[in-house]
Formats: C-alpha cells, sequence, structure tokens
C-alpha cells in the first residue's frame, strides 16, 4: 500500500466488508469509515464535496455517477430536492469530473441509485441539519421549533431566513466531515421521490442545444480520426503517408508503433485524410486465427481456461434414485453496444495539463490509466465527463479517449475532437463476449428438482480501465512501447463476471455450479448491459421450462413451486396475473407464450417476463407482439425513469435475442455497420407493459434486470409456440427455419 | 471557397467546399448540434435534416446538391423556451434515453405530419422505419408523434 499507483489498483479487499456493492479499489480509509456510511461517502468524506450553496440561491450537488442516458442525474436531483427540502428546480447536477470529484469510480452494474443516491441522502439530510442547528443558534429557539420550507427556516414567530442566508453568514457551515448520523426524511413524507420528474437534461437535447461531448466547440479545435488495422493483433508494416499529408487542411500525422491517426483544420478533412492513410498502411498477415463460427460452443469450450466451482450445495449427498436426468446445452453469440453514435472525445494538453471531456463509465479510473500511458502524474490530467450517444456497457468511450489524447499530445495548447467512424465502433469497441452453458438436472416423478449440474464458459465481461496489472485501453497495446493488457479480475459471487447469476435462484438441496473464465481472447471483451446474466439466465430459465414440460408441469407453479422468496413469488404472480397467465394452453404452431424470472445479480431487482410471439414458419421470422414484466426495484425515485429503463432493456433483449451477433471469418470481424449488425426497428417493437411492485424495500437498480429474463421468455416463447428449442442465439430467420423443417 | 446556403430560414455562407457532406456544415460552420453522425452510410438517420421539405440524410448528401433549397434543422423547429408541438409531446412521453438517435426521429415524424395529420401507429412506425434507436423507446416515440399529432390538429 505504499505506491499511490499500485494502491489505486488494488483489487477491491473491501468486498469483504460491502456487502452490496461491487467495486474495483479500495482504500485504506474504507476500512476506517464507520459500518453505516453509505458506500459512496466512505471515500468522500467531505459534506461540501457533494453539496454547495451557490450565491445565486440553487443548490450544487455532486455525484461521482454519469449520466448516460438513464436519467440517473434527474434521479439524483429528486433524492436531494427531498432530503434537503428544497425546490426541484433549485438543483444543478455536476457529474463525474476528476476536477472536484466525488471518485465514486464507474458508472455500472445497476448501483447509481444505490450508491449515490444513499451518499446523497445521507449529505442532504446532514446539510439540512447542520443549517437548522445554525438558524436555531439565529432566532435563539430550538431547532425542534423550526421548520423548512422550500429552502427556507422559518421560526415559530414568523421569522425567516434561507439556507442561502444563513450559508452566507457563516461560510464554512458545510465545509465539514460527513457524520452519517443524521436519520434521513422518511419515505412517507416524501413529496418528490418516488414522483415522475422530467428529465432534466431531455429538453436541451430534444431542441439541439449543446449536449453532448460531440457537439463541444472549443476555440483552435481541431478533428482527428483514428486508422486502425484491418484485424485485431496485425502489425504496420509499412506506412506510406503522402496522399494523407496531401490532404488540404492537414494539421498533423501521428504514428506511434501501430498506432495511427490524423489531424485536420475541418472533420470532412479528416476523414479524408483518414482514407488515405489506411490506402497507405500495409499491415500485417499474422492476426490471430477467430473462432469457427460455425462450431462456436466447442471453439469456446477449447480456449485456455481457468475453474472454479461458484456455487454448491448438497454434494455429500446422494442423488435421490429413480431421478430422471435431463440436460442441455445454450449458447448465445458476440454480441455489439451498438450505441448509435460512435465513441468521441475531446482532448487538450495545455501547459503540460491534459484535459479530457470523455463518456466514460468512470472518469477517476480513466485518468488513472491516461495518465500511465502517457507517462505523467495523476494529477496532470483531468477527465470530465460529458454525454455522449447511449451507453450500454464498456464501449469505445474509454479507448476514443486515449486516442484523443494522444493526438493532443501531438498538438500542444490545440484541443482534438476525435470521433470514430462506424467501422471503428463495430470492429474495435469491447464486446459482450459469446458464452456457453451445459445444464444438467435430475427430476423426481413428483417434479422436483433434486440435483443441479451448471457449467459456463466466457471471457471475462469486465475488462475496463483502472484494473490491476496492465491497461486495458486498446491504443496502449499499439504504442511503440506497448502496456500490456491487464487481466481478467476475479469478481465473486453474488455479482459475479461471466457466472453473474450463474447461480439459479430456486431452492435446489443439490447443486453445482462452475465457472469457466477462459484466458485466451480471440475477440476483444467487455462489459455489455448484464454481464454474464444475460447468457445463464438464457440457459437457466430456458432449462427450468424443459424441466417443467419433462415434469407435465406448468412452468409458473413449476418455479413457484421451487422458490420461497416472497418478492420473486410476487413478481411471478404479478406476471403472470397481469399477462393473463393460462396454464395448459397449447402453442398452436404460430402463436405461443413464454415465462422467465430472475433476480439481477443474485441481490438486485427482481422481474417476472411475460413474452407473446408469432411466427412466420415460411419465413422464419419471429415477431414478438407484447411483452409483461412484473419487477420489484425496492422503493422507486421516479416511476417513469425506472419504466423507461426496463422497457429499453426489453427492447433491447428482443433484438438480442432475434437479431444479434457480430459476425467475423477466421480473420476479422465482418459486422461492420447497421446491415452486417441489424437490431430491432420501429415496426419490430412489441407493446410492453410494466408492473412495478413496490413493499418500501431499499432501491435496486432497474437498468439491467429487465434484458435477461425477456431473451428467457422469448426463447420458451418459441418453444411454446412450436415445440421446437431454440439454444443458440440469436433466433436468426434461418436458424429457426431450419429448426421448424 | 464561398457557398450560400438557406438554413432556418436564414442565409448563411459557409467556407466549405461543394464536396462536403451537408452534415459538417450544419455542425461545424453553422453551430448546429441537431444532425448528428452516427454512421456515414445513410443506415441510422441520426443526422437528418429537412431539405425542401424532405427527409434527406444530411451525411450522405452534399453541399452541391443543397444548391437553393432550403434546409430545416431540429433547432429550425423549435427552441428550449418555445418547442415545436413535437418537441413538446417528446418531453411529455420522455420519449428519449440518450436522445442521440432522437433528431432524425424528430425530423421524420415533422415530414410524416406534415403530409398526414392523423397517422395510426403503424404508420408512424413505418414512417421511422429505418431510423435506428439502441436505448429503445420506440414505444414511447410512436405515442409522442400521436401526441403531437393531437396537438397540432387544435
Amino acid at each position: 500500500m505504499t505506491d499511490p499507483v499500485l494502491s489505486r489498483r488494488r483489487f477491491a479487499q473491501g468486498l469483504g466488508i460491502v456487502v452490496a456493492t461491487f467495486a474495483w479499489t479500495a482504500r485504506s480509509s474504507i476500512g476506517q469509515a464507520p459500518s453505516n456510511l453509505p458506500f459512496s461517502l466512505r471515500n468522500n468524506r467531505k459534506l461540501a464535496g457533494w453539496i454547495r450553496l451557490k450565491p445565486d440561491n440553487s443548490v450544487v450537488i455532486f455525484t461521482g455517477k454519469a449520466e448516460l442516458g438513464q436519467g440517473i442525474l434527474t434521479a439524483l436531483a429528486q433524492i436531494a430536492a427531498e432530503e434537503l427540502d428544497v425546490e426541484f428546480d433549485k438543483i444543478q447536477l455536476i457529474s463525474a469530473d476528476t476536477t472536484h470529484g466525488p471518485d465514486e469510480q464507474y458508472t455500472f452494474g445497476s448501483q447509481s441509485v444505490e450508491q449515490s443516491g444513499a451518499a446523497i441522502r445521507a449529505a442532504g439530510a446532514e446539510a439540512r441539519a447542520v443549517l437548522l442547528v445554525a438558524a436555531a443558534r439565529r432566532f435563539g429557539v430550538a431547532e425542534a421549533q423550526l421548520k423548512v420550507v422550500a429552502g427556507s427556516v422559518v421560526a415559530p414567530d414568523g421569522r425567516r431566513a434561507t439556507y442561502w442566508q444563513i450559508a452566507s453568514s457563516e461560510p464554512k457551515l458545510l465545509r465539514r466531515e460527513i457524520a452519517a448520523n443524521v436519520a434521513p426524511k422518511r419515505p412517507a413524507d416524501y413529496r418528490i421521490v418516488g414522483q415522475s420528474i422530467e428529465r432534466i437534461d431531455l429538453p436541451a437535447k430534444l431542441t439541439g442545444r449543446a449536449s453532448y461531448v460531440q457537439d463541444m466547440r472549443l476555440p483552435g479545435m481541431v478533428f482527428a480520426r483514428v486508422v486502425r488495422a484491418p484485424r485485431d493483433r496485425a502489425k504496420l508494416m509499412a506506412l506510406d503517408d503522402t496522399a494523407a499529408r496531401s490532404v488540404p487542411g492537414l494539421v498533423a500525422v501521428i504514428r506511434d508503433g501501430n498506432f495511427l491517426a490524423v489531424a485536420t483544420e475541418r472533420e470532412e478533412q479528416a476523414i479524408a485524410a483518414r482514407n488515405a492513410l489506411a490506402s497507405g498502411a500495409r499491415w500485417s498477415d499474422d492476426g490471430i486465427s477467430l473462432p469457427d463460427t460455425s462450431n462456436l460452443a466447442e471453439e469456446l469450450r477449447q480456449l485456455r481456461s481457468e475453474t472454479s466451482v461458484v456455487g454448491t450445495a448438497g454434494q455429500t449427498e446422494p442423488v435421490p434414485p429413480g431421478a430422471k436426468r435431463i440436460s442441455a446445452e445454450y449458447t448465445r453469440a458476440y454480441v455489439s453496444h451498438g450505441s448509435i453514435g460512435p465513441s468521441c472525445a475531446v482532448a487538450l494538453l495545455k501547459n503540460g495539463h491534459m484535459t479530457v471531456w470523455s463518456h466514460t463509465q468512470g472518469a477517476f479510473p480513466l485518468r488513472g490509466d491516461l495518465a500511465e500511458v502517457l507517462g505523467i502524474q495523476n494529477t496532470e490530467v483531468d477527465v470530465i465527463h460529458t454525454p455522449g450517444s447511449g451507453c450500454y456497457g464498456h464501449n469505445g468511450a474509454d479507448d476514443v479517449a486515449l486516442d484523443a489524447a494522444l493526438v493532443a499530445r501531438a498538438v500542444p495548447g490545440r484541443p482534438v475532437k476525435l470521433q470514430w467512424m462506424r467501422d471503428d465502433e463495430f470492429a474495435w469497441a469491447p464486446l459482450g463476449p459469446a458464452m456457453t452453458t451445459k445444464v444438467e438436472a435430475a427430476l423426481t416423478s413428483e417434479g422436483r428438482i433434486v440435483d443441479w449440474s451448471y457449467d459456463v464458459w466466457s471471457n471475462s465481461h469486465a475488462m475496463r480501465p483502472g484494473q490491476t496489472g496492465g491497461v486495458n485501453l486498446l491504443a496502449a497495446w499499439d504504442l511503440k512501447v506497448p502496456f500490456a493488457k491487464s487481466p481478467p479480475p476475479r469478481i465473486p459471487q453474488p455479482f459475479g463476471d461471466g457466472d453473474r447469476n450463474a447461480v439459479p435462484p430456486y431452492e435446489l438441496p443439490r447443486k453445482e455450479i462452475r465457472n469457466h473464465l477462459l484466458l485466451d481472447t480471440p475477440i476483444r471483451n467487455g462489459s455489455f448491459r448484464t454481464l454474464g446474466a444475460h447468457g445463464n439466465v438464457f440457459a437457466i430459465e430456458s432449462f427450468m421450462d424443459e424441466l417443467a414440460e419433462a415434469a407435465g408441469l406448468d412452468p409458473v407453479a413449476f418455479r413457484l413451486a421451487h422458490l420461497k422468496d416472497p418478492r420473486a413469488r410476487a413478481v411471478i404472480e404479478a406476471a403472470a396475473a397481469t399477462a393473463g397467465w393460462n396454464a395448459g394452453a397449447k402453442g398452436d404452431g404460430r402463436r405461443g407464450r413464454g415465462f422467465a424470472y430472475s433476480r439481477y445479480k443474485t441481490i438486485g431487482m427482481y422481474a417476472a417476463v411475460v413474452v407473446d410471439v408469432n411466427i412466420d414458419r415460411s419465413s422464419g421470422i419471429v415477431r414478438v407482439a407484447r411483452v409483461v414484466i412484473a419487477a420489484d426495484i425496492g422503493s422507486v425515485v421516479n416511476p417513469d425513469g425506472a419504466r423507461n429503463q426496463l422497457e429499453g432493456g426489453i427492447v433491447q433483449a428482443v433484438s438480442v435475442t432475434l437479431k444479434e451477433q457480430v459476425t467475423f471469418d477466421r480473420r476479422q470481424i465482418t459486422s461492420r455497420d447497421w446491415a452486417g449488425y441489424p437490431i430491432l426497428t420501429f415496426p419490430e417493437v412489441p407493446s410492453i407493459e410494466v408492473v412495478l411492485i413496490n413493499r418500501g424495500d431499499p432501491s435496486l437498480g432497474a437498468g439491467e434486470g429487465s434484458l435477461a429474463p425477456t431473451s428467457a421468455a422469448l426463447a420458451n416463447a418459441f418453444a411454446h409456440a412450436t415445440g421446437h428449442r431454440l439454444r443458440l442465439l440469436p433466433m436468426t430467420p434461418e436458424r429457426v427455419k431450419a429448426a421448424l423443417a | 471557397m464561398s457557398t450560400r446556403i438557406t438554413v432556418n430560414g436564414e442565409f448563411r455562407l459557409v467556407d466549405a467546399g461543394p464536396d462536403t457532406p451537408l452534415l459538417y456544415v450544419l455542425r461545424n460552420d453553422l453551430g448546429l448540434n441537431g444532425p448528428k453522425f452516427g454512421c456515414g452510410l445513410g443506415q441510422c438517420g441520426a443526422c437528418a435534416a429537412i431539405v425542401a421539405g424532405n427527409l434527406v440524410r444530411t451525411c450522405s448528401t452534399l453541399l452541391r446538391d443543397v444548391g437553393n433549397d432550403h434546409v430545416t434543422t431540429l433547432e429550425g423547429l423549435g427552441s428550449l423556451e418555445n418547442p415545436h408541438a413535437l418537441q413538446k409531446a417528446f418531453i411529455a412521453e420522455q420519449a428519449a434515453q440518450c436522445g442521440y438517435c432522437t433528431n432524425g426521429i424528430i425530423m421524420a415524424a415533422k415530414i410524416l405530419l406534415d403530409r398526414n395529420r392523423n397517422p395510426d401507429d403503424e404508420e408512424i412506425k413505418d414512417a421511422l422505419a429505418e431510423h435506428l434507436c439502441r436505448c429503445g423507446v420506440h414505444n414511447r416515440v410512436v405515442r409522442a408523434v400521436r401526441r403531437a399529432a393531437v396537438e397540432l390538429a387544435r
């Protein structure tokens, strides 16, 4: 713990003490924090680091979480306004910015309301209490006699002082360590939390106000583009940059090892220079051999792997005799993020200080890796989160930030805007890894599962910047003096990596779940929404239907018979009731209905999903007509925002399940545009009904939990309709026709 | 190499060559943010604007081909202070998550409503079939277009 860089990178010892939170890094201060302190406050103890009262009678709230299109800033503003008792429109949010903090690491894992929300709630309650104490002194009355109305403290005799008046006479009031000993407001007293307040950022975005990093325009800014190899790990053998240098407006051609970029005065010139430079580049032919997609599951299982048992029970007990053994194998393809806007960053090197504006999910971790690659101190780099196109995980945001910084280093004093082209994003951004699973279970004649054996093979889904043992930034591996890629972390259950949600949620007397972390990485891997949960829940919930069918039982009843958790049972019953689930209904060959359940990350939100499909047997096209979801995300900060997230996850899951696969030959990725990587379109989107069950439990993130059960319910609906089961995703028309032939 | 262009009702002179894609003229010469770079291939629709009453993909429309035609961008429909019925409806329905694709969708919806004052859901979906959205707000978009149609009919 002596080297600050190493300690920043040390993989969380803190996991042991942080029950419901996952983060990469631990600092020595974690162990000293009061045990009741919300996670995000442990490293960010200063009250003024979260809340400042501005002279213009507004409140600035600082969060380390980033707006990725999920509406988090609005939800956090609601929590702040609620606890402070100020009007909602007085709240301004500043997010994920290394120039001031707080450092909340990454915006990932559906943890922003849980982490930043809890921190802002505690900070807000404490700031309100501190202001009340000061007001009590000022008025010479007891605090208990004071009340707060819209940011003003009111005494019984009618005297009043605004928060801002109090703070201006006592400017050091909020400059204190958070004690986290003030009880927050009772949920029954909420006026703002729990309301469907409109997103604070949408009016600007929908009227063309500069909102995105893509919209940034700084004086003297140049435009840049990168030129990448045609395939992973190819080396630049020769470069003729004559044509590129003759493009009008050229400012610089940058080459560092295999990293190539151009900078020009105008954006279309950068694209022309990129194309010219690409034509002049000759690359080695020694890229690695990619898996044979016609035999994907077997190809994955043959990669080097590290096996660990991630769940076990009852292994010393024998399996009851006479139980019927059933097995199956499920596989999903590599999946792309497919953000509509390719990744973009703006970078400026000025007076030795590098500032990068980025739509990263982790401003602080990215800063560390940028500093390491640039060979400068962390303090000489700042990363300021600026919204980009939709973020569904670890896309090209971090990589393009380094690309832009490398160009900015070559043109000091001039801001550089670098946006990837569409093919850069599809071919080079980290992908959600392909996964394959094998599951075997034993079933009694009464339809009880008495044994469960499960194996999942997957590359790591967690290869972000800021991890220990290397640098996870694309260009860093291409430099003349290259950096090593960080090895995959070992993320324990219940969070897991490729094994996220690999342990079934059901009551199983005997089970063993093995995770085979693949160590060879033929295709660049990263985090796509839900990590391994998608592949695992697809497998487990498909298999539950197969078991129910073998037992001759209704899929809903079969699940309920293996579940005790009342919240799990409640979402299942609510989804079935809302959809009008009819036990025993038969598919007619073209129409069918499927069910699935999961609790995201094992400790996150609950979701049960019913999917109705129509199948055109001649074309092989599967249409999803309707999706019903019942979800329990605990206490809901913004119901419409939560519904929006659940709906979006459902649409994305239908798209992934029916259509999406990164295609490649044995040498390189071939799906490099929207024709090669089609996603769900307007006419194909199902109607969606969302039922939210709120029992007042602590808030659970809603950003991811609707995806995996939707995929599984869709696969189950297909099987219900046709009597044939597709165990390989996506369910393309070719595969459907083959299954039905 | 100055070229004259009419955008959102104003004559503008831009210092861009005739082969420049309209997208970069709008964004970089005129400082407009509505049209977005999505694919540069005319596949996704994020860059859409209205030229001479037609929906075009500005990433694959050259400045020379615009000529004297009037160009309307998202900014030309309405502003933060005075939003168009479509912009108001998209806010009311919260019909965006990241909002990056929304420019093209609103512009396509504008053309639809210009030609069909009372479209049904299928007509709306068909009009937007070539516009990609990755966040999955499609159903909200359809509701927003319907809402705007009602508002415009008042």
